[in-house]
């Protein structure tokens, strides 16, 4: 359900970024990245992202998601660690919380690749 | 010949969402209210605890409900009962609420009433621990609640609320006697991705803590409303 309303939001986006444009190319494939550390699962994403724009003007376009891990970077020992998701967030070293993310939290569209 | 370009966007999956939560927050800075997101699982006692929450403050504070719920209004009804405006929002087939959906509910709120005149905003979010986290809906601060009967793992199983919360109420701590549950370590796991939230321990059903969580909003709406006449006054 979750994906359905991301797939919603990714399509809307594209399609403003596709009317301004005075070519209206066809879109092959959408650039994503996706971080580990939020609440969006690539697969659900993939599917919602085949069954929703079925007939619209991204039909025949592909999704290419690019996951990046959970970094964090501990102020105390002055580096980056990878917590593990699930089980452990704080620095392995020293016990400080999680309090700089570094990498994980992204959900961006990066770029389109089209066809003229 | 076809030609293959890329069109770099660099766009927020979310951008949409976040421009409605923006939006809505400068209606409600506009007005001088308050607004707090309260998030959960199903079940974990948001509806008992905004219930004690009316009873309490509704004579010092002006406050109204925004209600998420997928599809009834079982909740709505509860909170009509201490007489404040309850806006109810049905959210259908979705699994939280969106900035679009709150901004219907405060079309709705400032149609009916004049919002200038309130002083807290509490939104209800849809019962979930995942999605909700997600979009911001034009709230100043968060509010997450964890029953005691959910298990201590829960913040490590779904760290996205909870590290994001600005206030985490523990609740049904009358039920904690009874249960194999270590309130100790639901703390400890919450403090492992969030050092700066505000933790208090309630029971709707006794009023254990009740006071210390009605001091927060007390001190959050003081705080807010200070940031806004100075807003206001930097523009005037």
């Amino acid at each position: 359900m979750h994906e359905t309303d991301m797939t919603k939001a990714l399509i809307l986006t594209v399609r403003d970024w596709w009317e301004s444009q005075p070519e209206r190319p066809t879109i092959a494939k959408v650039h994503l990245t996706v971080g580990q550390f939020t609440c969006v699962e690539p697969a659900s994403l993939q599917f919602a992202f085949e069954v929703q724009t079925r007939n619209t003007f991204l039909d025949g376009a592909t999704l290419a998601i690019q996951e990046t891990p959970l970094v964090a970077f501990c102020h105390s020992c002055q580096q980056e660690y990878r917590p593990e998701m699930g089980i452990q967030y704080a620095c392995p070293a020293c016990r400080s919380p999680m309090e700089d993310i570094r990498s994980g939290r992204e959900l961006k569209i990066d770029r389109i690749e089209c066809k003229t | 010949m076809h030609q293959t370009f890329d069109a770099a966007l660099e766009i927020n999956l979310l951008h949409a969402n976040q421009e409605g939560a923006d939006h809505n927050r400068a209606h409600f800075d506009e007005w001088g209210i308050t607004c707090l997101n309260v998030m959960s699982s199903p079940g974990a006692g948001k509806t008992a605890l905004l219930e004690c929450t009316l009873a309490a403050l509704s004579p010092e504070l002006k406050i109204a409900v925004i209600e998420g719920d997928m599809t009834t209004e079982l909740d709505a009804d509860r909170l009509r009962q201490y007489h404040v405006p309850v806006i109810a929002i049905n959210t259908g087939r979705s699994c939280h609420l969106d900035s679009k959906m709150v901004a219907g509910g405060i079309h709705r709120f400032s149609h009916d009433y004049h919002p200038s005149e309130f002083d807290l905003v509490l939104v209800e979010n849809v019962g979930n621990l995942v999605c909700p986290a997600e979009f911001e809906v034009g709230e100043h601060a968060k509010v997450a609640l964890l029953s005691v009967t959910e298990g201590e793992d829960k913040p490590l199983k779904y760290p996205f609320m909870f590290q994001e919360a600005d206030c985490l109420l523990i609740t049904k701590m009358d039920l904690a006697p009874h249960l194999d549950v270590d309130v100790n370590q639901i703390v400890a796991n919450v403090r492992q991705m969030n050092s700066r939230v505000t933790i208090i321990f309630v029971s709707a059903k006794t009023g254990e803590g009740l006071d210390a969580w009605f001091d927060w909003i007390r001190s959050t709406v003081i705080a807010q409303t200070e940031v806004q006449k100075q807003r206001i006054s930097a523009i005037v």
